[in-house]
């Protein structure tokens, strides 16, 4: 069997894990497993090797955002595909719609549940806040109630300013 | 100070005792944290990072509960030195070869260790002997709430604590225990438990050698996700599955003992008879055979070896340990009968293990605890 990842030596290292139900197996070679710390159990997922191979192949879809960089830190789309790493905080904004899909394959849910820290406690109950909104005019919306819905609008923009996030259009 | 001077003995160290700990080894929770405005470590320029490390190095310092820490940068620590850190578990193989931009800061009891740049900014660990998930959590939990006063998170409401791999990002958390399974591998059903394991979510690795082998029969269990859990919930998850996995091999313990015990008996008297008597043995072949001195010593079978012992010789037969206590730089076929000669050498008070299994009345496995 050959390496999955260099696609040049022989694998002699197979690893099996269920991921979300499904099956998924990488075959390694010697040097390829030792690269990617298959060797020392602190520092190896087999999700970030998959990333590295699979999930980056979906990022490389024709008409991706290929050639976008990270204001922030100058990281491309085409260095997370061969680091399996991001640049910078940042780069989660930039590269957010890349990010969405394997975020969702690899983790049990797609927004953060659990430790803030302090500081950013405000923060989280306005999001919390304008999560609700949200949902209240779209439901509003629906019901084609637009009085309401423009009051609803209103408030979303003023919790969106006390968060320092742009605002939406009207 | 140095590293050296600073680490315990591996006699003291094989003396740390804790719950469960004839099956779960160890206990550990780590935290990836990183912070605003700086590249992750593997992409920012060196200058960077020395800058940063330094900046994290003196806010954990500084910290109340790390009185009398250790702190370095890594390239004040010599090859030799880190590699015994990763045989300790304190840092991982990647950060050992690590230098000037990355850094370590080790707790006075080395149940608390920081690795500054390593894959992310900051990996905290908190490491604890035998079942104590909980508190290694409640260490580190109260260590990071003290430092994100000090240092600027980049966290998203969104996303979490936000990672330089997007497999670590949400509560950044890894929680894992070192469980000692030669039961489970004896009996054949380690595999299959293994297979129920994953299917929770939770990986299960062995922690020496590669791929699926085992070495020692030493398996570690994690879990993966980050994202969609809370903190809280993925301790108690791993809890959960520990207290069955001890169940699973108590109970594998225990059917061996009553079903094949000849076989059980040959594989401990062989163990002890080759590494009392070898002239020339390697690292694996070590780990295999104290494994089933374990194993023996746990089911009753060396009434006068004493635990810490063969968790010292454990510790001290790993190349970096063993290469510590000799000057010079060994090869391999040095190193093999050096190691042999030590373990000849501690093992000549240890009288061979019994013929038998203690009685019903010994203190081997407690079957009505074990339904
Ligand atoms: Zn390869
Ligand atoms: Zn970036």
């Amino acid at each position: 069997m050959i390496c999955s990842v260099c696609k040049k030596s022989e694998a002699t290292v197979h690893l099996t894990q269920i991921i979300e139900n499904k099956m998924q197996t990488i075959d390694l070679c010697e040097s390829c497993s030792k690269a990617k710390g298959v060797d020392d159990p602190t520092g190896f997922s087999l999700a970030a090797i998959l990333l590295g191979l699979g999930a980056s192949q979906e990022l490389a879809k024709p008409g991706a955002s290929e050639g976008i960089k990270c204001s922030q830190c100058g990281f491309s789309l085409a260095d997370f595909k061969k680091a399996g790493r991001l640049g910078c905080a940042e780069c989660y904004v930039t590269f957010a719609d890349a990010l969405q899909a394997p975020l969702k394959s690899m983790h049990k849910g797609t927004r953060h549940v659990g430790k803030a820290p302090q500081t950013q406690q405000p923060i989280l109950d306005y999001s919390e806040k304008l999560r609700s909104l949200q949902k209240k005019l779209e439901q509003t919306v629906a019901k084609e109630s637009f009085e309401q819905a423009a009051i609803l609008r209103d408030e979303i923009n003023k919790v969106k300013e006390l968060m320092g996030q742009p605002k939406g259009n009207p | 100070m140095t590293i050296d001077a600073f680490l315990s003995s591996p006699a003291d160290v094989s003396r740390r005792t804790g719950p469960n700990d004839q099956i779960v080894l160890s206990s550990r929770v780590r935290l990836a944290r990183n912070l605003r405005g700086t590249p992750f470590p593997g992409w920012a320029k060196k200058a960077d990072r020395t800058k940063l490390s330094n900046t994290i190095r003196a806010a954990v310092e500084g910290l109340p509960s790390m009185p009398g820490c250790f702190a370095a940068s890594m390239d004040d620590l010599n090859s030799l030195d880190k590699l015994i850190l990763v045989e300790r578990h304190l840092i991982s193989r990647e950060h050992a070869a690590k230098n000037g931009g990355s850094g370590l800061v080790l707790s006075r009891s080395e149940s608390i260790c920081v690795m500054i740049n390593e894959e992310d900014h900051l990996r905290m660990q908190s490491l604890l002997p035998g079942l104590q998930i909980r508190q290694a959590w409640q260490a580190i939990d109260e260590l990071d709430t003290l430092l994100e006063k000090k240092l600027d998170y980049a966290f998203s409401p969104e996303l979490g604590y936000l990672t330089a791999c997007p497999t670590n990002v949400g509560t950044g958390i890894r929680v894992s225990a070192m469980l000692h399974l030669p039961g489970l591998v004896l009996a054949e059903q380690v595999n299959q438990i293994i297979q129920a394991v994953n299917k929770l979510g939770l990986a299960v690795r062995g922690l020496y050698g590669e791929g699926t082998e085992a070495l020692g029969n030493i398996f570690q269990v994690s879990n993966q996700m980050t994202l969609g859990e809370s903190e809280n919930d993925i301790v108690e998850r791993l809890i959960k599955v520990l207290a069955q996995l001890i169940e699973h091999e108590q109970n594998a313990r225990a059917t061996l003992i009553e079903k094949q015990p000849k076989m059980v008996l040959n594989h401990i008297g062989r163990s002890y008879g080759i590494l009392a008597n070898a002239h020339s043995i390697s690292s694996k072949e070590t780990m295999n055979l104290l494994s089933l001195m374990f194993l023996g010593l746990d089911l009753g079978l060396f009434p006068t070896l004493e635990r810490a012992l063969v968790n010292e010789l454990f510790l001290i037969t790993q190349p970096a340990h063993l290469q510590k206590q000799f000057s010079g730089k060994l090869t391999a076929e040095e190193r093999d009968v050096l190691r042999a000669n030590m373990l000849r050498d501690r093992l000549l008070a240890v009288k061979r293990p019994t013929a038998r299994f203690p009685g019903a009345e010994g203190p081997a496995l407690d079957k009505a605890a074990n339904p």
